[in-house]
């Protein structure tokens, strides 16, 4: 890292970096104040109780911490007739965006090492394709979508949700591996291919063993796009196969019903803990792998 | 050999199949798709579903929550178009002829006919639930979207009754602004801006004024002074709501009112649910009474009835369509959830003052033609000509737009909407 | 046999890719297109009609605002999104003790959806309930910040949430970028006397150009497709003047029954899109081939 700290002989005095040291420190804590202020609000309104909402302020902690909410948005809110709160959606998720991240990210792998170390006509020709596909909104896959899944018979099944999540995550799963790849030496390729390995050989014995930074940034991002998606999630889906943003928005959002913000907000963060957890676990190799090569140009 | 085999098996393949004509009894299934997600909503749909368990059908309930049905309408065109859709779908208005004319809708004549509810339903709601002569959906319930509540104590300290005209409304939110309270609570989202101002319009433009210009969009009506005037009052109205009126949710702004806040609030009978389940009293605690003006704006919800195939979907459809109409689930449903029964020979014993009234503000509406779907709520107009005036409503009520302008900025956005 | 499949492996590879993302991708950019001339309303129809939805589209007020929306909006946050992102790292490379856990405080916002986070950053923008209130309980009665109800700053709440989500990534990638500059270079620039910060303006900062277009893409990405923020925050409103055109081609194509307006607004976004992404690809793949 930049050594800001060197002094060099000619720059200031002793005093002057101290000062700059707790300044960066000041300024490093109020913008963590500001990132962390929005989950602030959501935990102690969870705790709170309804009619403390009602009364109290924002910012305050709750006089009375308990935790019916928190029992309640895991099994006991109403999504529905059903009132068993996020509990049995999550697994829905589970299913869909596991699989769904595992297999972009080897398809992405696959196509990111053909782009970015077999050269042939129309090798980027192809990617400038699949990079411009990140960009379609997805209202407007949504109709033709619904049409070709109907078409295929995986209309409200989990495949069908693993199957649109494969396809719309394939572009940047491609991006990032491509421009890891693209940092790697032609040399061992050929070095490989004179030794007589083929392409998947090549693939499975170099490539992939240096690719664990990527593929941890690729499974980050891509883990958090799908278990946070809720369009594909309404649409694709039917009673049984629906994702936990579903569950989420019926018992947040609904119109001419009574709020339970407190319950609300306990739902939220309960849906919100594996995105959570995997960027708190995995942030550091997050980092690490952007660093060893991903985002040079 | 092969003979003796080929023939056991058609003759156990005959026997299998009579077997299973023998049993005609479809078993009713149904999945319903719907945005009642939250909890007194949803108790009310439970009641439904054990109805229909309780005569031997099964339920697959497909909750969809937000924007008034929004997020339900895009999951329903998914699966229509997937050719998945829904057993039944809860969907209301002019919605119900457009998906008719795409042709998905099912055909619940026999049971419409058998319980006959050309006679039991007002003439203006049973004609939403027919498509082309046929009949398509059922009705669950009517609420009332024109209805203003009051805050008893803070209007008898300031020596005011419920306003009957529109320059009463006005007289008492002055004297209420110079007491301290703000006059009318409001949450400042598209579709309460909406439902302000067609209770508004309908006391200003009179139920044929009203009829000709958010049912025929007949330009006429649509440009007249009337309207004009109609808009000046929304401006009035404006200045009657406290500044952090913008996005603040409906039943948020019903608090104001309980708490003595504020004194009004206009907005449909689900506000009823909010001051009882506080334990309020009508007639006591707070007050309810149609909004200035003739008339009686309905929104029905209901639940069409789509083209599937297979005997179990549509035993379904025909057990949900007649239990749907059926008295016992009219009383209970309309109960829980703070509207009337469709049905106009259910007793209403059971149901509290305000309830009463609007049976009875219903019955006599009917009678005199004033009984007139609501635009706010998608009950007479399709969505892109309802989205093209909600549109101008919330802008003028959200910026200073003239009156003048906020006219022709409806008219053009109606032309251009069609 | 095999030294044909061997020979042409890499493009077999690519094949179910490329087939997909043509139907997928391209395909229902076309079938969009082919909507977006019919009179679609509750379904797609496919008579094509001219040019009718778009002459609806440009006439419509509430196209204007969203359209307007996306350039205020998407400028704004992806600026202010690149520079905060950028102070942060410069910020966090200095040899912080506890920079593990601030970068984790800094990234998490980007694992919520804004479905979970909506209501919160509603709450704390609502003058009456959240951060106004708040400081004027402290005693400063003159505060005010009514941002999320005033029609025209409306938007800027919007830009403040976003960045709020997005700002963190930005840092992550240029922090990556920060460290990955030659160590060599830096030493000597200081041993030569050269004050720190320029240091910073006149060697990292140049170096990692290829990062700020990688931090470009990823962000505009973001604002294009910037629709549960919207929702969830403001719901297009005071009125209108939040909508996007996201939210608008949504509320058209699912509120309105009105595929056929949807997919003109549609297809006016892609157009905008490929007219920032193409030149961004063009330079990007042509310095590759160098």
């Amino acid at each position: 890292m930049t050594d800001l700290s060197y002094t060099s002989p000619r720059s200031g005095s002793r005093t002057a970096n101290i000062l700059l040291r707790w300044v960066l420190y000041i300024m490093l804590g109020l913008f963590a104040l500001f990132y962390l202020m929005p989950l602030f609000v959501m935990v102690i309104t969870s705790f709170k109780s309804l009619d403390e909402i009602r009364t109290g302020d924002l910012i305050s902690l709750p006089r009375e911490v308990t935790f019916d909410a928190w029992r309640t948005a895991w099994s006991g809110a109403c999504t529905g007739i059903q009132c068993e709160g996020v509990r049995p959606f999550f697994w829905n998720s589970v299913l869909i965006a596991i699989p769904a991240v595992l297999i972009s990210t080897l398809i992405g792998a696959l196509n990111g090492y053909v782009v970015a170390q077999w050269r042939f006509k129309g090798a980027n020709l192809f990617f400038a394709l699949m990079l411009f596909g990140c960009f379609i909104p997805f209202q407007v896959v949504l109709l033709p979508m619904a049409r070709m899944l109907g078409l295929m018979g995986m209309a409200g099944t989990i495949p069908g949700l693993i199957f649109v999540h494969v396809i719309y995550g394939l572009g940047f799963t491609t991006l990032f591996f491509r421009n890891y790849y693209v940092s790697i030496p032609s040399e061992l390729t050929k070095a490989a291919k004179v030794d007589g390995a083929g392409f998947f050989r090549i693939f499975w014995s170099i490539f992939l063993p240096l690719s664990l930074p990527i593929i941890v940034v690729t499974v980050i991002w891509q883990f958090t796009q799908i278990w946070n998606d809720f369009l594909f999630g309404v649409s694709f889906s039917q009673a049984g196969t629906q994702p936990v943003t579903v569950a989420l928005n019926n018992i947040v959002n609904s119109t001419t019903g009574v709020k339970a913000y407190n319950v609300d907000m306990a739902a939220a963060i309960i849906a919100a803990l594996p995105t959570l957890f995997v960027y708190v676990v995995a942030g550091k190799y997050f980092v690490r792998g952007l660093t060893a090569g991903s985002v040079k140009g | 050999m092969t003979m003796k085999f080929l023939g056991a098996v058609s003759g156990m393949a005959i026997v299998a199949s009579t077997a299973a004509f023998a049993d005609g009894h479809a078993s009713p299934e149904a999945e319903v798709l719907h945005y009642w997600t939250s909890g007194g909503e949803a108790k009310s749909v439970a009641v439904l579903q054990e109805e229909f368990a309780a005569n031997g059908g099964t339920w697959t309930d497909m909750p969809v929550a937000g924007g008034g049905g929004d997020a339900a309408g895009t999951a329903l065109r998914a699966r229509v178009l997937a050719g998945n859709a829904p057993t039944a779908a809860q969907i209301k208005g002019p919605a119900i002829q457009e998906w008719y004319e795409e042709g998905v809708l099912a055909d619940i004549s026999a049971v419409a006919e058998a319980n006959n509810w050309s006679k039991i339903l007002p003439e203006a709601i049973a004609g939403h639930m027919q498509c082309e002569g046929t009949w398509c959906a059922a009705p669950v319930n009517v609420h009332r979207v024109d209805w203003i509540w009051a805050n008893a104590e803070v209007l008898s300290a300031n020596g005011i009754d419920m306003p009957t005209t529109w320059d009463e409304f006005n007289a008492a939110a002055t004297k209420l602004q110079a007491a301290g309270v703000i006059p009318l609570a409001h949450g400042g989202q598209a579709w309460q801006d909406a439902t302000v101002f067609e209770a508004v319009a309908l006391g200003i433009l009179g139920s044929d004024g009203f009829r000709k210009a958010f049912v025929e969009l007949d330009m006429d009506t649509l440009k007249s002074d009337d309207m004009v005037a109609v808009f000046d009052q929304m401006r009035t109205m404006r200045g009657y709501v406290d500044e952090n009126f913008s996005g603040r949710d409906w039943n948020l702004a019903t608090a104001m009112v309980m708490n003595g806040e504020a004194a009004f609030q206009i907005m449909g009978d689900w506000a009823k649910g909010e001051f009882m389940a506080a334990g309020k009293v009508p007639g006591e605690d707070f007050l309810c009474l149609s909004t200035p003006g003739e008339g009686f704006l309905y929104n029905v919800d209901s639940f069409a009835m789509f083209a599937v195939d297979g005997d179990d979907k549509q035993a379904g459809q025909a057990l949900l369509a007649e239990l749907v109409v059926g008295e016992s689930f009219q009383e209970v449903f309309n109960l829980n959830k703070g509207s009337i029964p469709v049905r106009t020979d259910v007793a209403l014993d059971n149901f509290d003052s305000c309830a009463v009234l609007s049976a009875d503000d219903m019955a006599a509406s009917n009678e005199g033609g004033s009984l007139l779907p609501s635009y706010a709520h998608g009950m007479a107009l399709r969505g892109a000509q309802a989205g093209a005036i909600t549109d101008t409503v919330t802008a003028h009520f959200n910026s200073d737009m003239s009156s003048a302008d906020a006219v022709q900025m409806l008219a053009d956005a109606i032309a251009n909407s069609m | 046999m095999t030294k044909w499949l061997e020979e042409h492996m890499p493009k077999l590879v690519l094949a179910p890719s490329f087939i997909v993302v043509l139907i997928f991708v391209y395909g229902f950019i076309a079938w969009t297109a082919w909507v977006s001339l019919t009179r679609s309303r509750l379904l797609p129809r496919y008579e094509i009609d001219g040019l009718i939805q778009y002459d609806r589209l440009f006439a419509s007020p509430r196209w204007d605002t969203a359209f307007t929306n996306l350039f205020v909006f998407g400028f704004l946050f992806i600026v202010i999104a690149m520079i905060l992102g950028l102070i942060l790292a410069i910020l966090l490379d200095q040899n912080i003790r506890t920079e593990g856990a601030i970068r984790t405080i800094y990234l998490y916002p980007m694992a919520l959806s804004m479905i979970v986070t909506g209501t919160a950053w509603k709450w704390i923008l609502n003058p009456g309930l959240g951060l106004e209130a708040t400081v004027r309980g402290w005693g400063f009665e003159d505060f005010t910040f009514n941002w999320l109800v005033d029609p025209d700053m409306a938007i800027y709440t919007v830009v403040i949430a976003a960045i709020w989500q997005s700002s963190g990534f930005v840092m992550a990638l240029f922090l990556a970028g920060l460290r990955s500059v030659d160590q060599e270079i830096i030493k000597a620039a200081q041993v030569d006397g050269i004050p720190t910060w320029r240091v910073y303006t006149a060697i990292i900062i140049p170096a990692m150009a290829p990062i700020f277009l990688s931090a470009f893409i990823v962000l505009s990405h973001l604002a294009i497709k910037s629709f549960d923020l919207v929702i969830a925050l403001t719901g297009g409103g005071p009125g209108y003047a939040t909508d996007l055109p996201a939210t608008y081609m949504y509320t058209m194509a699912f509120s309105r029954g009105d595929i056929g307006q949807a997919a003109s607004s549609a297809m006016i976004m892609m157009m905008v899109v490929f007219t920032i992404v193409v030149p961004y690809l063009y330079s990007e793949l042509r310095t590759k081939d160098d």
